[in-house]
């Protein structure tokens, strides 16, 4: 209806006094809806730093000791190594599989390519609960239950369709005559694609890897399905600390991880400006 | 071609082993594979009188020739669920066993009854007859709430057996009413955005961005906290005087749906953003301009252009919603949980894997109908960048 300009709208000269009110109703509503989503984020981070062992405000003091505690538990020192194998292993796999494929699919339509494509998304599509029980009765006959290379694969899949779709979408303005330049100047394919493909698509291809490691970092119900205690990951112990007693060492956990994904989101951001 | 390493990839860890998913969801053999002799005997039998000794020394030779008792906990549990008491009986006989070689039948009927009178009692014999086909449609059945009746027609379950009705009926209110909420909620905000500058938009945006990509154990864990009866949540509206007494907002529906449209929000807001901000603001201003009133232009003009927002944010929603399980199994009372958590109970409490795999198919083909609906609305692959 009405632009506004800075912090205060210009409203145009028809609007009645019931539309300004309007209007201030609509933005007080959204400013709400944006306190609803963060309020949460940001109230359990003060929490951590509590000298108290309930989780509730107001703080009687402040205290390092659920930092220590953490840093310190065996269980989440442990839990905290497994997210940081599994996770970049099957970033890395998702990345180089998915790039590949992304690759493929963009040079041109062929027979079975909107068939090849669904099968690649299916992993985003499947409700988690079903693959998590898919891969638990299958990997058990297998022998990769409770193995770090059957949780690594399966996050890898799960990752896989965001580097495709990524990819793709950054292959979309990408010009394919610059490879055939390449190659009829007598560079291989390979070369071709590190020096002239790879470079430009590098934004998607780091994107999509980041979506890939977000989605191992906090996957949680196949974990808890075909991981071991060995295998615990970081957001499995918070799943099992939160069931049996919450208490401020999550707190903690929670704090860091919230830094750690603002961080890598902002890296997400940035590349996107960069692309565009 | 660079997408067979992918595919080969996708098929060994998942395609694969969801087809076999499947499949388990229409398959019954435990009975067939551990007691295939007894299968044999007992073909052609009436159900109505005990079947003779042969039947039984086929179950003396099955029961002993298996080979660990890891075959014999399976069948036990399964029998079990048909002919309550089954699992002592079969675990009972099958430490017995075996039998001397060379017995009469008549030998094996008596040493069998003298180990557990229970084999002189029907109900364990009509079971293991129900289930010697390997191939079953039960499980299907069982997770809409119907069953086969003694001539093969399909009915419904009796009114107390009915279960799965309640739970598919609730897990698709909960996710219609999350979806909704999620509606109401982002597309005041989205509508918002788009009419900002892009640099202030995309400031505010990434406030929208931070709960989308902080773990969702994170901020289960944070509405525990909120949420909690000492929570700040309570405490605040006590302090303003809503209300008298705490409200119990944990453990209960009312945390579920907080705590899911917190999460799903995004996953609205994200597809709603991205159409309005294609949709140019002349259009409302001609309506108002050519006399219609600002609300009327805005529900006769502007949301009928956002309607593919509407349709991709809403599935979107509703299609990660009916998968919830975290959610509802750390923040939800016993009668808040959705069918993934029935999925899990059965395959990992209850170890009745055909049942999770049916609930499983079930769940994955609802998934798969309302995902083809999305690609008709989005007419684009599913994508969040």
């Amino acid at each position: 209806m009405k632009k506004p300009s800075a912090m205060l709208p210009v409203f145009p000269a028809y609007a009645t006094p019931a539309d300004k009110l309007g209007w201030w109703l609509l933005r007080a509503f959204c400013v709400a809806v944006l306190a609803y989503l963060l309020a949460p984020i940001l109230a359990i981070i003060p929490l951590s730093f509590s000298s108290s062992s309930f989780l509730a405000y107001p703080m009687p003091g402040w205290s390092l000791q659920w930092y220590h505690n953490l840093f310190t538990s065996p269980d989440w020192v442990r839990a905290a190594k497994n997210s940081f194998i599994v996770a970049p292993s099957a970033t890395l796999i998702a990345t180089v599989l998915g790039t590949s494929a992304a690759v493929g699919l963009s040079r041109g339509n062929f027979r079975g390519k909107s068939l090849l494509m669904a099968l690649l998304i299916a992993p985003m599509v499947a409700p988690v609960v079903v693959v998590a029980v898919a891969c638990y009765l299958f990997f058990a006959r297998i022998g990769l239950a409770d193995t770090y290379l059957g949780l690594i694969i399966v996050h890898a899949a799960l990752g896989a369709p965001f580097v495709v779709t990524t990819v793709l979408a950054t292959l979309q303005g990408f010009n394919h005559n610059l490879v055939r330049a390449s190659l009829s100047l007598g560079a291989g394919p390979l070369a071709t694609f590190f020096r002239v493909t790879l470079p430009v698509i590098a934004p998607g291809v780091i994107s999509g890897a980041l979506f890939a490691f977000a989605t191992s970092f906090d996957e949680v119900v196949v974990t808890l399905f075909i991981a071991g205690p060995d295998q615990s990951t970081l957001p499995r112990q918070m799943f099992t600390g939160i069931r049996e007693n919450i208490n401020p060492t999550i707190a903690a956990a929670a704090t860091l991880l919230i830094l750690f994904t603002t961080a890598l989101m902002l890296v997400l951001e940035w590349l996107r400006g960069r692309r565009h | 071609m660079l997408a067979l390493p992918l595919l080969a990839f996708l098929l060994f860890t998942l395609l694969v082993p969801i087809g076999a998913l499947l499949l388990r969801a229409v398959q019954n053999p435990e009975v067939a594979h551990a007691l295939p002799r007894t299968a044999q005997a007992l073909d052609g039998w009436d159900g109505k009188a005990l079947p003779g000794a042969l039947a039984y020394a086929a179950v003396a030779a099955d029961l002993g020739s298996l080979p660990d008792s890891a075959d014999a906990g399976a069948l036990s549990r399964r029998l079990n669920r048909d002919a309550p008491g089954a699992r002592s009986l079969i675990m009972t006989t099958f430490r017995a066993m075996p039998f001397a070689p060379g017995l009469s039948a008549d030998e094996a009927q008596r040493k069998l009854l003298a180990i557990d009178a229970r084999w002189n009692e029907l109900a364990y014999w009509q079971a293991i007859a129900n289930n010697t086909s390997t191939w079953t449609p039960n499980y299907l059945l069982a997770a809409v709430d119907l069953r086969r009746g003694a001539n093969g027609a399909v009915d419904r379950m009796p009114p107390d057996e009915r279960v799965f009705g309640t739970i598919l009926l609730r897990t698709f209110g909960i996710s219609a009413v999350v979806t909704l909420l999620c509606l109401a909620l982002g597309y005041p905000l989205a509508w918002w955005l788009s009419t900002l500058p892009a640099r202030r938009a995309n400031v505010l945006m990434i406030l929208v961005l931070v709960p989308f990509w902080t773990s969702i154990l994170v901020r289960v864990a944070a509405w525990i906290v909120l949420l909690q009866r000492e929570g700040l949540v309570n405490k605040a509206l006590m302090g303003i005087g809503a209300i008298a007494e705490p409200l119990s907002l944990l453990f209960n529906r009312t945390g579920v749906v907080i705590a899911m449209v917190h999460i799903l929000l995004p996953f609205m807001i994200l597809p709603l953003y991205s159409v309005m901000k294609s949709v140019p603001g002349t259009y409302l201003r001609a309506a108002i301009s050519l006399g219609s009133t600002p609300l009327a232009a805005f529900f006769r003009v502007y949301v009928p252009q956002t309607l593919p927002g509407i349709g991709a944010g809403g599935l979107l929603v509703f299609i990660m919603a009916i998968g919830y399980y975290v959610t509802p199994a750390l923040l939800g009372g016993a009668n808040d949980q959705m069918l993934s958590y029935y999925i899990a109970q059965y395959t990992n409490v209850d170890v009745n894997w055909g049942m999770a795999c049916a609930l499983g198919a079930l769940l994955l083909a609802a998934t798969l109908v309302l995902y083809a609906f999305y690609r008709k609305v989005v007419k684009a692959e599913l994508s969040l960048s």
